[in-house]
């Protein structure tokens, strides 16, 4: 038997090392894998909570996380590629232009 | 058993989390995330969410993250350099993520007598379950998700074009 | 019925050996097989010298392959070229977990011929699978090899691609099912024998071809063994690896090879029933037999499945690689879709509502 609690504070520590990493990681796709991190720790909520009120809806919600997370990586991932192939750095910092 | 699996696993995503913070190589940095993910999949489990533990692997370890690594390949991303906005970022974010958490913390411990206690096969949403529900009152939703998909698709093919 | 957890624990792990010991077998005896055969198909002898008719082959091959010097190449990026081929063969040994070789047969409340009987059965193995593809990617970036990389970027879009078609074309099956229990769907196709199975019975037959070429394409065989050609790649993703490493590369291949013959068999052909259903029941009695028999067909369909495999790497010339992504993109995904249109038409036609 574990609490629900428990399980809050892993998905709370999980999204706040995602807010961390957020801003201080300068890798374009390293920002990209943070904000999946952040993701993930909110999807463990909703199941968290599902199980707490016996509800079918929490676990709903993840499931249109999931695809709007596919979908999502999938237009942000090509948006790298574009950057990359416009302006050959990966940095965020150096990526700083609205016109080259 | 319930209490090992989740020290176990809760362990293993919060190692993950860290190193992903830590690491330098954004392909290590995807490795732990991998890790991570699986072991939420193995907590999904725990919490009787049957169907996301398998989507989760499925689209997130075996779809979602086989994409990032791929483009970590395809454009040969080295280690990361650190520069002025990374000091900035150091000075702000770990304060303001610390702070965050202790919030969130403060939240879910203070109100602890009100949650439930989880136990395994106590509440198991089954397959059939989650899809009755989808396809029935959720209907909407789920087929406005496949034409997001489905802009997604055009929009990653567009961006990703050759301009000839 | 109270089984205790340590009766429980005790029982799977001895089944966790047996079945590891008899895969691992089973995986360095379609090696031989596969040279026999291909051997047999070239018009030449294949194996022959070791033991009688070669069988003794595997184990010559394996210590070999074990006392050789382990080379690790100055450049690589060691961690993840240490645990490239771990991942590789630690996923394809996981997936056969889930998998159901007999009847619903318990001793204690476990069951004898499966190690976990899981609901969502199907899902896992496809995770698995997909996951394993890591092996193969880290192992051809870390190399910092040019033709390893060529073969792992090949590999990881194959895959990826490749797994739409091979799940579409099981939702078929799985909606005459209404489970994603491998045990659930096998029970469906046992009550007539042949006429009743999936590939049959269910005219699933469309959804099987499209499972099968995804299928291969997913364990990177021929024709589709595209990411490692050895006329444009040398030996792709492995060509850095050596001694024990490509071992390991080796045994997750053919153990994936033996993981999807599984998988075919209980979606398809009807897992361990007998093809002439409850006909001849009673001839061999005793529960010996009862148990056994089954045991008997499912070793059977798989050694058929992977004669198959081995049949067609003989005969059918490589895809290039545009062809591959065509093949699958434009026919097999299509042709899946319409396969779960017209089965769920025909079954809101002719099954009852519930």
């Amino acid at each position: 038997m574990v609490p629900i609690a428990w399980y809050l504070i892993l998905s709370a520590i999980l999204f706040c090392i995602g807010v961390a990493a957020f801003l201080i990681k300068r890798n374009i796709i390293s920002v990209f894998m943070s904000i999946e991190l952040m993701l993930n720790a909110v999807n463990l909520t909703f199941v968290a909570f599902a199980q707490q009120w016996h509800q079918v809806s929490g676990q709903i919600f993840v499931f249109f996380v999931m695809v709007v997370a596919a979908a999502e990586a999938a237009v942000g991932l090509a948006i790298i590629i574009a950057v990359f192939r416009a302006r050959n750095t990966l940095n965020v910092d150096q990526v700083d232009l609205m016109k080259l | 058993m319930h209490l090992a699996l989740f020290f176990i696993f809760g362990a293993l995503c919060l190692a993950g989390a860290l190193n992903l913070l830590l690491q330098r190589h954004p392909i290590n940095s995807a490795l732990s995330l991998i890790v991570v993910m699986s072991s939420l999949a193995v907590l999904y489990l725990l919490l009787g969410a049957e169907f996301l533990a398998a989507a989760q692997v499925i689209v997130y370890s075996g779809a979602i993250m086989v994409l990032f690594t791929f483009v970590i390949m395809l454009l040969n991303a080295g280690k990361e350099e650190r520069t002025r906005g990374s000091k900035l970022a150091y000075i702000a974010g770990f304060p303001g993520a610390a702070a965050l958490l202790s919030l969130l913390t403060f939240m879910f411990l203070s109100h602890q007598g009100e949650f439930a206690r989880a136990r395994i096969g106590e509440y198991v949403v089954t397959t059939s379950e989650l899809s009755r529900m989808l396809f029935t009152d959720l209907l909407l939703p789920f087929e406005v998700t496949s034409v997001l998909i489905l802009i997604a698709i055009l929009g990653a093919v567009a961006l990703a074009r050759k301009e000839h | 019925m109270e089984t205790s957890l340590l009766v429980f624990l005790l029982i799977s792990l001895a089944k966790v050996i047996v079945v590891v010991v008899i895969l691992l077998m089973a995986v360095a005896y379609t090696v031989l097989l596969e040279r026999k055969l291909v051997g047999r198909i070239q018009n030449r002898w294949g194996p022959s010298r070791v033991g009688p008719f070669g069988l003794l082959q595997p184990l010559v091959d394996g210590a070999k392959l074990f006392l050789k010097e382990d080379m690790m190449p100055t450049a690589v990026y060691r961690p993840l070229y240490i645990l490239a081929p771990m991942i590789a063969l630690g996923c394809a040994l996981t997936s056969i977990a889930v998998i159901p070789f007999g009847a619903d047969i318990r001793w204690h409340g476990v069951q004898l011929f499966e190690i976990a009987d899981v609901n969502i059965g199907l899902l896992i193995v496809l995770g698995v699978t997909s996951i394993g593809v890591y092996g193969i990617a880290l192992s051809g970036w870390s190399s910092n090899n040019k033709y390893s990389l060529l073969g792992a970027l090949r590999a990881s879009a194959q895959v990826v691609s490749y797994e739409l078609a091979l799940g579409l074309s099981l939702i078929g099956v799985v909606m005459r099912a209404s489970s994603l229990r491998l045990r659930d769907i096998v029970n469906v196709q046992g009550t007539h024998g042949l006429i009743s199975w999936n590939f049959f019975g269910g005219f699933q037959f469309v959804a099987f071809f499209i499972y099968l070429m995804a299928a291969y394409a997913e364990t990177n065989r021929s024709p589709f063994d595209l990411p490692e050609a050895e006329s444009e790649l040398t030996a792709g993703y492995h060509t850095e690896y050596s001694s024990m490493k490509f071992a390991m590369f080796f045994m997750a291949e053919y153990a994936n090879m033996i993981t999807v013959s599984c998988v075919a068999t209980l979606l398809f052909f009807g897992g361990w029933t007998s093809p002439f259903g409850h006909l001849f029941d009673g001839v061999i009695g005793g529960t010996v037999a009862n148990a056994l028999l089954p045991i008997f067909w499912f070793v059977a369909k798989v050694f058929g499945f992977l004669f198959l495999y081995i049949w067609v790497r003989g005969t059918l010339p490589r895809f290039r690689y545009d062809q591959l992504m065509g093949f699958g993109w434009k026919f097999l995904v299509p042709v899946a879709i319409a396969n779960i249109v017209v089965t769920s038409f025909c079954m809101g036609l002719w099954l009852p509502v519930h």
